[in-house]
């Protein structure tokens, strides 16, 4: 599964459990329309943590967290092996 | 008038009683002629008004030098198998240790200790002694980092819960616990036995559970207390069938309703009671209704026992309690109005005050304070589920998220597993707010548990 599906089912799920309804998730949607808090990103990141063994926020220290979906697919995309 | 009568632990000790008997998983002592014969060479008459440190490897000599010692000594501290080594200088030196009672005497040769005496099995013959004075009992606190706190006890207030609750109808009762005896906990049970006319079966730490389930068994035991940590162990274990003891009682951790209803399915003939009881505030009462939590009409002086809510934690005063923490830096131990914070946090619900987790285990989650033990209560209401740890992980959205960890119920099928997952996800958000639902469910195989019963919760 390539890391955009892992982490297009993982916002999927956790908007499923969160009972978020989500608008299409196309690349250029801000995240704040995606109508999940700060919450919902972190059990996002934890969840994509334990699935790829990578967490783009807290490695590098001067990153930015991400204001669109597809800057936060490409975090995870550009980590170095 | 007359000095007040002092009992000692060898006052409850008559020879009338046949049959009564204390063993572990190698030997088996009667108690019916155990005031004519001594673990400790015959050398009780050096210890007394002594100070004496009682450092036993294993629990069965230690109980029958408890039963010398009390009367006898000025004081005694148990010492439990987990201590760290490293702290025995500075419990010597807070206690006034001047004897110790010991398995290993080369040990103490180089030591400051003046008086070294071994305990040894067999016991010898030995002309009873009598009670020269109220010996002071000294417990150590569990679950703390650094040099455990020194909690001093009399055999009274020890004893206060047993004796008000009076004789046990019946046949002498086998008690049996899965603690060890040098911790408050597990010395509570000890003390039953002996004041009930009964008999005890030990625990033994290298004991595989179902080898101590069957000896447990073979011995009769009809009543056994453990913490719900042991209890989620031995119903996890399938040893629990083979088993059919007439009181199952739970101390030391919340009994939540999920464990209290599994002990009921497994022993269906059996009272299944919790307790509630801490090392300083001493045994404050017993919830034999089968529910989580207690009575709001428990609050106030019942049964010699006052206990009100301030802070949100329980707070008792009895003639129970410990008295006092020994050592030079000891703290006091009670307010100004003599009661113990037991530092349990409780929150009222309808007519029943539930509890909610230890004011120093609270973790923080995004800046809001969380009781792990709420989460968990939570998560084990799911039937597939057996024991689970919630705990906080880092997370750089929020500062911090929960996390559990769960035991899954043997041989639940992995093909449930992810709707498992999703159910209990369902039910915490159902109860808890969102917050404290957890981010992320691991299923794992086990869970730690400290030497004390009680679920390790190290990064709390």
């Amino acid at each position: 599964m390539s890391v955009r599906s892992k982490v297009i089912e993982a916002i999927q799920q956790i908007a499923k459990e969160q009972h978020v309804t989500l608008p299409p998730l196309s690349d250029d949607l801000s995240l704040h329309e995606t109508g999940f808090d700060s919450l919902a990103f972190a059990i996002l990141v934890a969840r994509l943590e334990d699935e790829t063994g990578v967490d783009p926020f807290t490695i590098a220290e001067d990153a930015a967290f991400p204001s669109t979906v597809g800057d936060f697919v490409r975090a995870y995309e550009n980590v170095p092996a | 008038m007359s000095p007040r009568e002092i009992f000692a632990l060898r006052d409850h000790l008559g020879a009338e009683l046949k049959g009564r008997t204390l063993s572990d998983a190698h030997d088996v002592v009667s108690l019916t002629g155990i005031l004519s014969q001594t673990v400790l060479g015959g050398r009780l008459h050096e210890l007394s008004g002594r100070a004496v440190l009682l450092k036993l490897s294993d629990q069965l000599r230690s109980g029958i030098a408890m039963i010398e010692l009390d009367g006898i000594a000025r004081r005694m501290l148990l010492c439990p198998p987990d201590l760290n080594p490293a702290h025995l200088d500075a419990l010597i030196a807070d206690a006034g240790i001047d004897a110790v009672v010991t398995d290993a005497p080369a040990s103490w040769a180089e030591t400051g200790v003046s008086l070294v005496v071994t305990a040894q099995l067999p016991l010898q013959a030995a002309a009873p002694a009598k009670t020269e004075r109220a010996t002071e009992w000294l417990m150590l606190t569990s679950g703390t980092s650094g040099v455990p706190k020194i909690v001093g006890h009399t055999l009274e207030a020890l004893t206060g819960a047993i004796v008000a609750e009076g004789p046990a109808q019946g046949p002498a009762p086998v008690w049996a616990t899965f603690y060890d005896i040098r911790r408050y906990g597990g010395l509570q049970i000890f003390l039953r036995a002996i004041l009930s006319g009964g008999s005890m079966v030990l625990s033994d730490p290298h004991e595989a559970l179902a080898d101590h389930v069957a000896r447990l068994k073979a011995r009769g035991v009809s009543h056994i207390s453990g913490t719900p940590s042991h209890w989620r162990k031995l119903l996890m274990s399938g040893s629990a069938a083979q088993f059919a003891p007439g009181y199952v009682r739970l101390s030391g951790e919340i009994a939540d309703q999920a464990v209290l209803d599994g002990l009921k399915a497994a022993f269906p003939n059996s009272s299944v009671g919790h307790a509630y009881a801490s090392t300083e505030a001493g045994v404050g009462f017993a919830v034999n209704d089968g529910l989580e939590g207690f009575p709001a009409s428990y609050l106030g002086d019942r049964n010699g026992v006052e206990m009100k809510v301030v802070d949100g934690s329980l707070r008792i005063r009895s003639t129970r309690t410990a008295h006092a923490y020994i050592g030079r830096n000891a703290a006091a131990l009670t307010d100004g109005d003599g009661f113990v914070d037991s530092g349990d946090i409780v929150e009222l619900r309808g007519d029943r005050y539930y509890f909610v987790g230890r004011r120093g285990g609270i973790i923080n989650i995004g800046g809001l304070k969380v009781h792990p033990e709420e989460i968990e209560a939570a998560i084990n209401r799911h039937p597939d589920v057996r024991m689970s740890r919630a705990k906080s992980r880092r997370s750089p959205i929020t500062g911090g998220i929960v996390v559990a960890d769960v035991i899954l119920a043997d041989g639940t099928d992995q093909a449930r597993v992810k709707e498992i997952r999703d159910q209990i996800l369902d039910q915490c958000r159902a109860q808890l707010a969102s917050h404290k639902v957890p981010a992320v469910i691991r299923f794992v195989e086990a869970l730690d548990v400290t030497p004390a019963g009680k679920l390790a919760r190290t990064d709390a």
